[in-house]
Formats: C-alpha cells, sequence, structure tokens
C-alpha cells in the first residue's frame, strides 16, 4: 500500500515526548530505554504534564466505560492513568491492559492519515490521496446514484462497534434523511443469545452481578469476564467478591480461562458444542434421583413435563420426556453425556446433585457458546436447570441467562426515523450482496416479503466485520472484490485494518481521544457511568470525525442545512445531555461534567430478575404467550414448521449434533476442534496491532500437550492449521490448559494472506464456515473442525 | 526500613494491566518488563473412553524487582553500578556506572534487571520512588484493577496480609531473602521450581 508522506504534525515531535510510542518505528524506542537510564532510579522523575483530561476507553469489550485520565504535555499523551475513587458497593473503573496501553494505539504507524481513493483492484490494498472535498463528492455521487438506481434497500450501514459513543448516530441521521437504509438485527457477538432467550422468558431477566456475593454456588458456563472485561467494577469484580464471601466456583469451559484459574474451585473442561448434552444429563441425574423442584415447575413454567404442554403439543414432547428417553428411546444419561462432551460420567453426577442441592445457586452462561452451529440450544437449556432447582426469582440463584448490570441513562443525537422497514440477520449482509432479493422470512428477513435490491453501498464506520470478523475470509474477499456485486464501499476508521483494504473511498477517524465523546449509558459498570469526554489532543494528521463526513456529504448533496440545522458537534453533544437531564433530575448538566464527567452510581441495592413474576405469577405474567417460563415454546415450533427445519428448531432445547462438532465424520479427515475465545491482549480485532499488548499475548494457537506430542509439536513451533477453506501458518503454544482434541486460536487477529493465500497472522476466519445458525441466523464461529501440523 | 511487594497471587486474573502500567510509566520498549506477570501450569491428562480426566492447576504470578535484603545483582556488580539504598532497602541503578556486562542479570533469580540492547547498559523497577516519594502509590499497585498489588514496609506489609514468598514457579526465597509476599493460589506453596512457567 502507498500511503502519503505526513505533514501537518511533527513525528520528532512525538517521538521525542512519547518514547516508546511506535510512532517512527524503531528508532523511538532507544529513547523510550535512554530516558530511564539518564534519569537514574534517584533522580528519576515522571514529567510533569500540561494538563490531565479524562477520557474514556471506547472499545467494544461490553465493559465499555472504563475510565482513562490521559497526561498531556505539548499536546502528547505522555501517561496513561486511571479512575481511582472505589466506594462501597461501587469499585473505581480502573482501566485494563489495553486502556492502559491506549498511547500505543493513538501514536500507531497504521493510523489513517489524509482520505484516499481505490486506485487497484478492489481488496488490493492500493490506494493514493484525494482532498476531503473530492471524498465527499465520491461518496455523495455514488450514494445518490445507486439510490435512484436501485433504491434505499441497497444502502448498507455496516454493523460495527470499533468505537461507539454518540458519534454513531450520525450515519443513521444522514442516511434516513435520504429515503433511508437496509438495517439489520442481532450481533456478531450476540445473535442467538438475545434471539433465543424471549423464547423462555418474552425478554432477558437477570439477576445483577452483584447479587453473585449472596450465591453459595456459582456454575459458570462459557464465562469468562476476567479475560473478556478485566476492567475494574465489571463482571469479574463481583465473581471475585462472591469467592471471597465464601461462594463455591465451578467452571465449565474447553480452556482452562484465566477467569478459572483465578477463581474456579473445580474446572469442568468440555468439547465445544455439546454443552446442551451436559445439561441434559444433569437434568437426567435431578429427575431420576428427584433432586427437582416439581413446585417450582409446575407454578411456573410449560412444558418441563407432558402434564404441563401446551394443547398443540405432540405426547411425550415435553423436556422431562427428553431427557428420559420416552420418544425416541434414548435417555439422557451421565454415560450418554460423556460420550459426547467428555465430562466423566461420575462428575456429571456429582455436578448435578451439588446444583440441585446447594441454594442458592447461580447458573450462569455467556455468549461463548451462543456463537455455535447450533447457539440457540445452550441459550434455551441452562434456564430449564435453574428453573428445575428453583434458583428463579431469588437473591443468589438468577435465571440461567447472563449475569447483567444497572441501567444508566444515554446521550444520543436525533437520527429521525427510517422510512425502510427491512431488515436482515447481521450475520448475513454477504448473502445480501449476492442474493439479497432472494431472501424470504426463512432467511430471517424482518418488516418486508422481499428486498427491492442486493446491497449495492456498505458505509463502513469504525469496524473490522467487511472481512477479518466474518466467517470464511476467502469467501468474503471473492463477494467483495467483484465490484458488479456491491458498487460502492466507504470505510471510516482509525486504523490501516484488512477491511480498510476493501474501500472505495478510505477515510482517517479521529481517535476519541481527540474528540467529544459521549458515553453510552446502555451497559453502565454497576451504576457508575462515565459520560463525557473532551478532546485530549489535536487530532493528529487530516483527520475528520464521523459527524464531519457526514456534514460533509449532506453538503454535496444539498442537504447540509438539513443535516446540521447549524449545528456543532459540540451543540448537539450539549443537547444530547441536556435532554438526559431533562428525563432524570439529578443526573449532571454539561458544566458539572466538564468538572467532574464520571456519573456515579447509588443504586445499591442487586437486581432480582423475575422477582415480582415469582412472587405473583398471575398479576406479573411474563410477556411469553402463556405467561410463564416456557421450557416448551409453542412459537418456536411454529416457526420451525413454516421454516421446515424441525430437527434443528426443537420447541424445547436439547443436544443437537453439530456439523463439525465432536460427533462429524469429518473428524477423520479434521481430528482438532478450533474455538476463538475473546484473548484479553485485544478487543475483538481492536489493538491487534499495539506492540505492548502483543508482548502481553502473542498470537499463537493453544494445543493440548498429548495433540502436540502426537504431532512432534514443540512449545513456540511454528504450525499449520487448515480445512477446506483455508490454512494459517503460526506459532503454537502448548499447555495443559486445555482440553484435548481441541485447540484455541483468538479471534480478531488481522487477516494477513501471503501470496498463496495463507493467512500468516492467525485469523480464524480462514477456517470458519459461513453457516448461520437455524434460529437466529447468527455466527457459528466456534464451530471448526481442522487438522495441525508442525511446519 | 526495608519496603516491599504484596501480590495477592490467589485473585490474580494475569491480565497484565500492572505490567502495561509499568511500561507506559516507565517509557519501557517492547522486550524490557520492569514488571511481568508469568503463568504456572501443573498436572496432566488422562483419557477413559472417551472421558476426559485432569488434574491441571495453573495461575499467574506478577513479579518485579523483590528489592531483596541480599540482592545477587548487588554483589555480581563489578562497578557498584548496582546498590541498595541503606534508608528504604531499595535496590537502584546507577547508569553512569554501568558497563552493561549483564552480571546482574545473570545472577538475579527473578528477571529484574533488564538489559537494554539499545544502550548497551541495564536499568531495572526502581519501586516508583519518584511517586512513592510524593505520597503516590508505585504504579503497579494502583493499576491493578482488582487491587491485588500492595507496596510499603515489609515488615508492615507481613502483618497486614498473610503470605510466603515460597511458591512453585518462583526461585527459592533463601537465595535472595526477598522482600515479597505472595498470598499462594490452592497448590501453589511448595518446593522452589516445578512445572512449566510460560
Amino acid at each position: 500500500m502507498k500511503l502519503p508522506e505526513v505533514s501537518r504534525r511533527s513525528f520528532l515531535k512525538w517521538s521525542a515526548v512519547v518514547g516508546a510510542g511506535a510512532a517512527i518505528g524503531g528508532a523511538s524506542m532507544a529513547k523510550g530505554g535512554l530516558k530511564v537510564l539518564e534519569g537514574t532510579a534517584e533522580a528519576a522523575g515522571t514529567p510533569v504534564p500540561d494538563k490531565v483530561v479524562w477520557q474514556q476507553c471506547t472499545v467494544n469489550c461490553g465493559g465499555y466505560s472504563c475510565a482513562l485520565k490521559l497526561h498531556v504535555k505539548d499536546d502528547v499523551i505522555i501517561r496513561v492513568d486511571t479512575d481511582q475513587e472505589d466506594r462501597p458497593g461501587f469499585p473505581a473503573m480502573r482501566a485494563c491492559q489495553r486502556g492502559r496501553a491506549t498511547r500505543q494505539f493513538v501514536y500507531s504507524p497504521d493510523r489513517l492519515k489524509q482520505p484516499m481513493k481505490r486506485v487497484g483492484k478492489r481488496g488490493e490494498g492500493k490506494f493514493e490521496p484525494i482532498t476531503w472535498d473530492e471524498a465527499y463528492t465520491l461518496i455523495a455521487e455514488n450514494l445518490d446514484r445507486i439510490i435512484k438506481t436501485y433504491g434505499n434497500h441497497a444502502v448498507y450501514n455496516h454493523y460495527a462497534s470499533g468505537t461507539d459513543g454518540t458519534t454513531r448516530t450520525s450515519i443513521p441521521r444522514l442516511l434516513n434523511m435520504l429515503g433511508g437504509y437496509l438495517n439489520y438485527y442481532g450481533t456478531y457477538s450476540s445473535a442467538c443469545y438475545s434471539w433465543a432467550a424471549p423464547y423462555t422468558y418474552g425478554g432477558t431477566p437477570y439477576n445483577s452481578s452483584d447479587d453473585l456475593v449472596n450465591s453459595r454456588l456459582i456454575v459458570l458456563f462459557a464465562n469468562n469476564a476476567g479475560e473478556t472485561q478485566p476492567g475494574g467494577g465489571n463482571e469479574f469484580y463481583w465473581q471475585m467478591q462472591a469467592k471471597k464471601a465464601g461462594a463455591k466456583i465451578i467452571v465449565v469451559d474447553p480452556r482452562l480461562s484465566d477467569t478459572a484459574k483465578a477463581i474456579a474451585d473445580e474446572w469442568i473442561p468440555i468439547r465445544p458444542t455439546t454443552d446442551n448434552a451436559l445439561m441434559d444429563a444433569l437434568a437426567y441425574v435431578m429427575i431420576t434421583e428427584n433432586l427437582h423442584d416439581q413446585a417450582f415447575l409446575d407454578k411456573y413454567c410449560i412444558g418441563f413435563d407432558d402434564e404441563h404442554l401446551p394443547p398443540s403439543a405432540p405426547p411425550k414432547s415435553s423436556y422431562k420426556s427428553y431427557v428420559l428417553g420416552e420418544a425416541d428411546g434414548v435417555p439422557k444419561t451421565p454415560e450418554w453425556a460423556e460420550a459426547i462432551t467428555g465430562v466423566p460420567r461420575e462428575t456429571i453426577v456429582r455436578l448435578a446433585r451439588e446444583i440441585a442441592l446447594t441454594k442458592p445457586c447461580a447458573l450462569i452462561q455467556n455468549l461463548g457458546w451462543q456463537r455455535h452451529a447450533y447457539g440457540e440450544q445452550p441459550v434455551r437449556g441452562l434456564p430449564v436447570l435453574a428453573a428445575m432447582t428453583g434458583n428463579i426469582g431469588v437473591k443468589g440463584g438468577g435465571t440461567g441467562l447472563r449475569d447483567g448490570r444497572k441501567n444508566a441513562p444515554s446521550p444520543s443525537i436525533p437520527a429521525g426515523t427510517n422510512p425502510v422497514k427491512a431488515s436482515i440477520p447481521v450475520f448475513m449482509w454477504t448473502e445480501a450482496i449476492v442474493r439479497g432479493t432472494e431472501l424470504t422470512a426463512k432467511d430471517g428477513l424482518r418488516g418486508v416479503d422481499r428486498l427491492e435490491s442486493n446491497i449495492k453501498f456498505i458505509w463502513n464506520y469504525g469496524g473490522n466485520t467487511l472481512i477479518n470478523q466474518h466467517s470464511d475470509t476467502r469467501d468474503t474477499h471473492r463477494i467483495l472484490q467483484d465490484e458488479s456485486l456491491c458498487e460502492f464501499i466507504v470505510v471510516h476508521d482509525v486504523m490501516m485494518t484488512p477491511s480498510a483494504r476493501y474501500a472505495d473511498v478510505l477515510l482517517p477517524d479521529a481517535t476519541s481521544y481527540e474528540r467529544l465523546h459521549l458515553g453510552r449509558g446502555s451497559t453502565n459498570v454497576m451504576g457508575d457511568r462515565y459520560y463525557l469526554g473532551v478532546p485530549a489532543i489535536t487530532p493528529l494528521f487530516d483527520v475528520k470525525t464521523n459527524y464531519e463526513v457526514c456534514a460533509g456529504v449532506a453538503e454535496k448533496l444539498g442537504i447540509g442545512d438539513k443535516f446540521t440545522e447549524g449545528k456543532t458537534w459540540e451543540d448537539w453533544c450539549r443537547e444530547a445531555i441536556a435532554a438526559v437531564v431533562a428525563k432524570n433530575p439529578g443526573f449532571p448538566t454539561w458544566e458539572q461534567l466538564l468538572k467532574d464527567p464520571i456519573v456515579r452510581g447509588t443504586e445499591v441495592e442487586p437486581i432480582i430478575g423475575l422477582a415480582s413474576f415469582v412472587a405473583d405469577p398471575e398479576k406479573n405474567p411474563l410477556s411469553t404467550p402463556s405467561g410463564k417460563i416456557e421450557i416448551y415454546s409453542e412459537q418456536l415450533a411454529e416457526l420451525a414448521a413454516q421454516r421446515g427445519n424441525a430437527d434443528e428448531l426443537p420447541p424445547i432445547p436439547k443436544y443437537i449434533p453439530s456439523w463439525e462438532g465432536p460427533q462429524d465424520p469429518l473428524r477423520e479427515k479434521y481430528p482438532i476442534q478450533l474455538v476463538g475465545h475473546h484473548v484479553k491482549r485485544r478487543v475483538h480485532s481492536t489493538h491487534d496491532n499495539n506492540p505492548w499488548l502483543e508482548e502481553v499475548e502473542p498470537q499463537m494457537i493453544t494445543l493440548n500437550e498429548l495433540d502436540a506430542a502426537e504431532r512432534g509439536i514443540k512449545d513456540g513451533d511454528m504450525v499449520r492449521v487448515w480445512n477446506d477453506r483455508g490454512e494459517i501458518h503460526v506459532r503454537c503454544r502448548v499447555s495443559k490448559a486445555i482440553m484435548p482434541g481441541v485447540a484455541d486460536l483468538p479471534q480478531g487477529a488481522w487477516y494477513t494472506p501471503n501470496g498463496s493465500g495463507v493467512d500468516v497472522r492467525g485469523c480464524i476466519n480462514t477456517v470458519t464456515k459461513y453457516h448461520p445458525t437455524p434460529g437466529a441466523k447468527g455466527n457459528p464461529q466456534h464451530t471448526n473442525l481442522v487438522q495441525v501440523a508442525k511446519l | 526500613m526495608q519496603y516491599g511487594f504484596f501480590i495477592d497471587a490467589k485473585y490474580c486474573v494475569g491480565c497484565k494491566t500492572c505490567q502495561i502500567a509499568c511500561k507506559d510509566r516507565s517509557d519501557l520498549a517492547v522486550g524490557q518488563l520492569f514488571r511481568k506477570v508469568n503463568n504456572y501450569e501443573d498436572g496432566g491428562w488422562v483419557k477413559r473412553g472417551e472421558a476426559w480426566i485432569s488434574n491441571v492447576t495453573s495461575y499467574w504470578l506478577s513479579i518485579s524487582c523483590n528489592h531483596c535484603a541480599n540482592p545477587a545483582c548487588v554483589k555480581a556488580c563489578p562497578t557498584g553500578a548496582m546498590y541498595k539504598r541503606t534508608e528504604d532497602g531499595l535496590v537502584l541503578h546507577n547508569a553512569a556506572d554501568c558497563v552493561g556486562c549483564q552480571s546482574c542479570v545473570w545472577a538475579c533469580p527473578y528477571d529484574a534487571p533488564q538489559y537494554n540492547p539499545e544502550v548497551g547498559k541495564v536499568h531495572k523497577c526502581d519501586g516508583c520512588i519518584d511517586r512513592v516519594q510524593a505520597g503516590l502509590r508505585p504504579v503497579c499497585v494502583d493499576a491493578c484493577p482488582y487491587q491485588l498489588i500492595d507496596f510499603g514496609d515489609i515488615a508492615e506489609l507481613r502483618a497486614k496480609h498473610e503470605g510466603t514468598a515460597h511458591v512453585k514457579g518462583l526461585a527459592d526465597p533463601n537465595r535472595t531473602t526477598p522482600s515479597l509476599l505472595v498470598n499462594p493460589p490452592t497448590g501453589a506453596i511448595s518446593s522452589p521450581i516445578g512445572g512449566n512457567r510460560k
């Protein structure tokens, strides 16, 4: 790629002050080392900053909101500090390793520096500089042409989570003024979870994380908060408090995760995609030993046993009938589950008794297990155990879904209303490029019967899903490269990501530390919410914010005044905060936020999900059709009948042997199940190019020592990882901390194909399949069979 | 008075925020780690039919310079560049006298002195003395999201916290008498050096 020389600010100035910042590559490293030496210990001193600016880490870890206290000298960030105000029930929002490594992000050599347009074939990564005016014109002309030619269904505002906050609202605001755009539903993180859980509960009720201290037993399934959200104040903090308060913690996971290392009393390794088999066998033990809470099931649930089935359900279709094998002749015994899951039968029996007999018990799932071929099933499976043990609606128990947080108000700028009602499942955008007009409700299309057009225009802001985070990189590349399919792609980002290579127009964005930033209040940290980040430094290079870009494009389309209403970004932010204040008396005003931008929580009592329903189910019914907890869902039965996939979308949660799971005959050829956990050194793909974080945890595939020995692989060897979809060359970590037969290649590494199309960085999507799940049409990223060999 | 560190390794999730905050404070290049967080693994796997039975244990240890009572690095240093301060027991390093021979690097059982190839000299953790003198805590202490690191007079730390320096994965404390107190993860107290450090 040809990148232009940067003229606006001097690299030398940064490197002198930033030290180890990689702004000019290796040359600055010596300075970093020297400064410490020159000081010698006794004379050492941290440089005195000109100012200290509060900002917010905006990467999408799900924690969202750790406070960064940026020390600035001569318009350069010289140190990163964090919040230290601990209060009872509200720990300070201490930034994690990723937030602490912010300087290596802001001053990264990979930053996009000026607007460019594509000159080579799409995806080749060849660009030449253009002016911002030329960029606006190109976007406006193509947007106008594509809407006139194909209609507004052809315009897609791409899913992305690389940056968040109010800035994201600008694109919908602009596109809505132009007649709207094709929407999506679900996320790459939680498609099956948010789709399936409401079939059981009518929503996603939860106990808040601070309630964990009331539990005596906590069983975590696919839950790894210590690595995914290590920042202060999040779920792991409360898991630790629960452990200190005497709770026993059991972790079910194919990996001995860092969370398990820190707090688990017991680790139960399990083969990926088989969690439902474990749950079914746990239920079998409880039922056959009469350990379950029949009274709770009778009063609050539909479909646990045949006596409580809805009228439309066929006989022997209850969960209990399934578990006892009354319909299929296969009792779901611990022996049955052992063969599938790899969990010893005696462990299953012991776990079932422990869960049934320890009160209160919190059964908690997180999102890892719903990102597999039948990801809808575990989401609905664990609530059955929560109901069978009567732990729902009580302190220290839970709904069997995720634990959660207390809500805080969220500022936003008005986006208007989207005149286009159509939406597609988030994972299916490549399919909507190729055969959008053929999609129907069976494919999960919502709002319309048919799309008027395939996707022809993509606006990708702050996202790496265009190739990196989407399944099957080889096929995604094929689709994107074909300019006759999607005709125009705008990428606006901070870094030269693999997705940015597919831009027709490539625009440099400001980091959130260089612009006015309003935090998002929807997923707050236990009532604490960090709201206002003022720019810490002058924006580097020739970057523009998303609001500026949308305003520039609006101007070219003749709706500049309508878009901006004559307001600056700061005006919009002030109004957004004023609107929050108007609805929430006591919320700090703009002026107060400038002085102290952290909104501290006051809500001390934990949320107990479904407490009112359990207290009085007649008066407080759930919003399910029956008003009860639906272990059997008529709605799902009807949907599966319409879609014609009843085997894959049963009305009760079941173990369904997965394609590319442990029971797939393909395992003869590709014997290793590959998962891609969310690694602590990155958030999805953000920070993959951060050298300090690469040092924290280099991108490697982890293989069990027995599998490694069988292949003659030693710790640190280069290996090839492959299946029919692609090949990866990456270093291997040989470990005891993963189940034999399972390998782990952390998701998010930047797709880096060499001349032969082999990925040499370790992007798991090189070998993952594009195969939407049957219900949510979600992404099955943890479902991969591969072979591994020494290179 | 002798300064030292307390590490509550029992709950350490291995996030390495301490390591990064230390790098940020000291402007350390990749390869230079004053504080580092190592993983320790032990145990194994047995297959019985389709079932896997294991007794694997693993934990993290965040270790920097332990400002030892008998620092091997000071003994090994031929020029006196590495020295122990009498008033607070901090082991410090004078760059002007350092000839870059790396005797200290080889002598230290905790990998504390870091050889910097860019300048041909050694540098190391100084207990954030500028911060401590200003009434602040070392940056690693402030950084830990779960407040698992403490710093201060080691006698006071020993009175305040449960702990030991006899931890699997760390050197035998009898060698240098580190000013270190570790609340060990379950199963971690034992003879020195065993299992695999990673």
